[in-house]
């Protein structure tokens, strides 16, 4: 096994395989110790609370290193970036100014607007209003409101009054340059929240979030999730999905050859109908309809995966090898010193064939992470868990490629034929070590 | 005398059907077909015969990988068939290709501790010391530079050591070797027939030497068998054999030993015509008949010859010593 990885490593195709498996698992890894598996679930499942502040399709950050316009990263403004004013009116009401300082370099607008409003008081809620001044001077004033909670979302770009007052999208009107009404306006813009609180201990803090076009290294979804989440932990549930499917296939179709072969006669007659009869049943029909009517869980459906395929068509290719082998002097030699049949069959006979199936065994591992995509983007895919499967199938549904959403489809399938890339190049050297006629093609 | 022998076959047939898609019978491959013999405590004795007499089905029947067809075959005066397991232990056996009969996936030291692992064979410690003490015992010496290695990596004379400790692990009464040195070179087949001889003389080993090769006989076994198509045509001591070949097949068998005679490049060697005859359908009568040149006409071709004793222990099937 050690001299076999070591002339692995003298073949270049081996190396860089290597090197992918050795990202996947370390990327796989990372998923699972930086994002439990309940939190990566709670992140794909939870509301669009979880993921207020991040932007709608946001293209990943480093867009904007190769586009020579500049683009927009999400900018919050908190507290911390504030100037809160006080100032007392009357025995119970005061008047509360917050004032934050926009500086705005980006070459493209903003894709939303909207300001948090975070108030504190027992019964009668403050009254806001925001004042809105652009670098060239102008000053809008809007969202004149009494926030209906603690924590009160104002969505200034789904405010209709606004949006018939300035005749556009807040997000662009209040950020052009009036003289291109295409361009943004670069410079410092001043917003001002101004606001009445009515109770001795009520106060308002405020937070204005100017949504831009990129986020993160992955980009965001259409309902504000970092594709991220999903990208990390597609890793390890396609490692497992692929790995868990093709070992346990493998593992469970040289056991029935080995036995069928050992054991002739009916045994191997058994063995070789239920073969044919796996052979002509079809698994993706099957894992549709468990999908549709029992379970979408990936462990489910590799359950059946692998249930359906524990007698596969290659029961056919390994019990040729092993009636080659059954009649090896050793197997004889063992009888003669009185090895039983299940000894012979696990101990003498398994153990000789293993090095031919370890190729197919790699080999087959991107075919089962590819179903497994196939799966989610015919929608069956596992609802709660974020896959690369999943990725596609929700860029798919909500039209990625015809708004020009490149990023959302091509990352996942950037990652699936990396993983199928990696798997075939060592799997192919592999068959070269292991099967030494193959060495001179 | 079954009690004092070691091995002993009576009447033993093993006979392989052959069918015709699987059912229709077509009949049978007489491979044994009748053979008596007794093999004693400690005592060594050669089978004799062509290629495709039945040599190697005899001796996989003696080790219990047949089920004989008839007849039957008594291990220390009790039925092979009733033994079971422990006769396994019993028994070693060589055979013919050394790389083949080790399991290429194993080392030394795991094919040495198989046998012994499934006759659950003494503690832990007792098999390490009786693995050093056979690898001693067949001089794969020093132990510690074989212990770990693969089969593919000793030579061919070491893989036949490994064989014959393996065989003897076990501490068996009985070695079955097949055709034990016709697979390795001139040169280290006489060491492993030494080794075989003194691993016999050591443990008062039982031995059924089986070989088609006359000239490795004389190594170490007291009595000779000649199998002609599937039947025993002669037992007596190997020197009375050498001096006195009774039976005809058995003349022709030793005329073809090469003699380094100068004489013999001018002399041509009479060989008997024909070839040995097909196990399925064997001639009746005798079955060097169609063969033999002392064929007597009505009676050869016609009743198989019952065994004759003409000098004392000294056996022979043959019509001419009736």
């Amino acid at each position: 096994m050690k001299a076999a990885f070591k002339e692995l490593t003298r073949y270049k195709s081996a190396v860089v395989g290597l090197f992918i498996l050795a990202f996947l698992v370390a990327l796989a890894v990372y998923a699972v110790i930086t994002i439990p598996y309940g939190e990566a679930i709670r992140l794909w499942r939870g509301s669009e609370a979880m993921w207020r502040y991040n932007p709608r399709t946001a293209a990943p950050a480093w867009i904007d290193y190769l586009t020579p316009k500049r683009l927009l990263r999400t900018v919050i403004l908190g507290p911390d970036d504030a100037q809160k004013e006080v100032e007392v009116l009357s025995e119970r009401t005061r008047r509360v100014l917050i004032t934050y300082q926009l500086d705005y370099k980006a070459d493209v607008f903003p894709t939303e607007l909207a300001v948090v409003f975070k108030s504190v008081y027992e019964k009668k809620p403050p009254r806001v209003e925001v004042i809105w001044k652009t670098p060239d001077g102008r000053e809008f004033s809007f969202g004149r409101q009494i926030p209906s909670a603690q924590v009160h979302w104002y969505t200034v770009s789904q405010d209709k009054d606004l949006i018939t007052s300035l005749h556009g999208p807040p997000e662009k009107v209040l950020f052009q340059d009036p003289s291109d009404p295409d361009r943004p306006l670069k410079g410092l813009h001043t917003i001002i929240i101004k606001a009445y609180v009515f109770e001795p201990k009520a106060d308002i803090d405020a937070e204005v979030v100017v949504y831009g076009t990129v986020y993160g290294i992955a980009g965001t979804d259409h309902l504000r999730r970092d594709i991220g989440v999903a990208l990390l932990w597609g890793a390890p549930i396609a490692l497992a999905f692929g790995l868990g499917a093709s070992f346990g296939i493998t593992i469970s179709s040289i056991i029935f050859a080995a036995i069928g072969a050992w054991f002739s006669g009916f045994v191997d007659g058994l063995v070789q109908r239920l073969t044919e009869i796996r052979m002509v049943i079809p698994t993706l029909p099957i894992l549709i309809m468990v999908g549709l009517f029992y379970s979408k869980s990936i462990w489910v459906i590799l359950a059946v995966l692998i249930v359906l395929n524990l007698i596969e068509s290659s029961v056919k290719t390994y019990r040729a090898m092993f009636l080659q082998e059954k009649r090896a002097p050793y197997i004889e030699a063992a009888r003669s010193y009185g090895a039983g049949h299940l000894r012979i069959v696990f101990r003498y006979l398994i153990p000789r064939v293993i090095p031919w199936l370890i190729p197919g065994f790699v080999l087959a591992v991107p075919a089962y992470v590819f179903l497994e995509a196939s799966l989610s983007v015919l929608g069956l895919g596992d609802p709660v868990l974020p896959t690369w499967g999943k990725l596609l199938s929700d860029a798919f549904g909500h039209g990625a490629l015809y708004h020009g959403y490149y990023y959302w489809v091509l990352e996942p399938a950037f990652l699936l034929m990396v993983t199928g890339f990696g798997f075939t190049l060592i799997g192919y050297t592999m068959d070269k070590i292991f099967n030494p006629k193959l060495r001179e093609i | 005398m079954p009690d004092q022998a070691l091995l002993h076959v009576k009447d033993l047939h093993k006979w392989f059907e052959l069918r015709k898609w699987g059912f229709i019978h077509v009949g049978f491959v007489r491979a044994v077909d009748g053979v008596d013999f007794d093999i004693n405590y400690g005592e060594a004795v050669t089978f004799v015969g062509e290629s495709g007499c039945g040599k190697s089905t005899l001796a996989r029947t003696i080790l219990g990988l047949y089920q004989p067809t008839k007849g039957e075959i008594l291990f220390q005066g009790k039925r092979l068939q009733k033994l079971g397991r422990w006769y396994r232990a019993q028994v070693g056996y060589i055979q013919q290709d050394p790389y083949g009969a080790l399991p290429p996936f194993m080392n030394v030291k795991r094919i040495l501790l198989e046998p012994m692992l499934i006759n659950r064979w003494g503690t832990k410690t007792q098999r390490e010391r009786r693995i050093r003490e056979v690898l001693e015992e067949v001089k794969l010496t020093p132990v510690e530079d074989f212990i770990g290695k693969f089969p593919h990596m000793l030579s061919g004379g070491q893989q036949q050591r490994l064989v014959i400790a393996r065989s003897i692990v076990l501490n068996p009464k009985l070695l079955v070797a097949d055709e034990p040195v016709s697979m390795l070179d001139a040169s280290v087949r006489v060491e492993i027939l030494q080794l075989l001889q003194g691993v016999q003389a050591a443990h008062n080993l039982g031995v059924a030497y089986i070989t088609h090769d006359l000239s490795t006989v004389r190594y170490f076994s007291e009595r000779i068998f000649v199998m002609y198509a599937a039947k025993l045509v002669e037992k007596a001591t190997v020197k009375e054999l050498i001096r006195n070949p009774l039976h005809p097949y058995t003349q022709a068998l030793l005329d073809a030993i090469p003699d380094p005679d100068p004489e013999n490049a001018h002399k041509f060697k009479e060989v008997p015509p024909g070839e040995p005859p097909s196990l399925l359908n064997p001639p009746p009568g005798c079955r060097f008949h169609p063969r033999c040149k002392h064929k007597i006409e009505g009676l050869c071709d016609q009743e198989s010859p019952p065994e004759y004793e003409p000098t004392p222990g000294h056996y022979v099937s043959c019509w001419l010593y009736r």
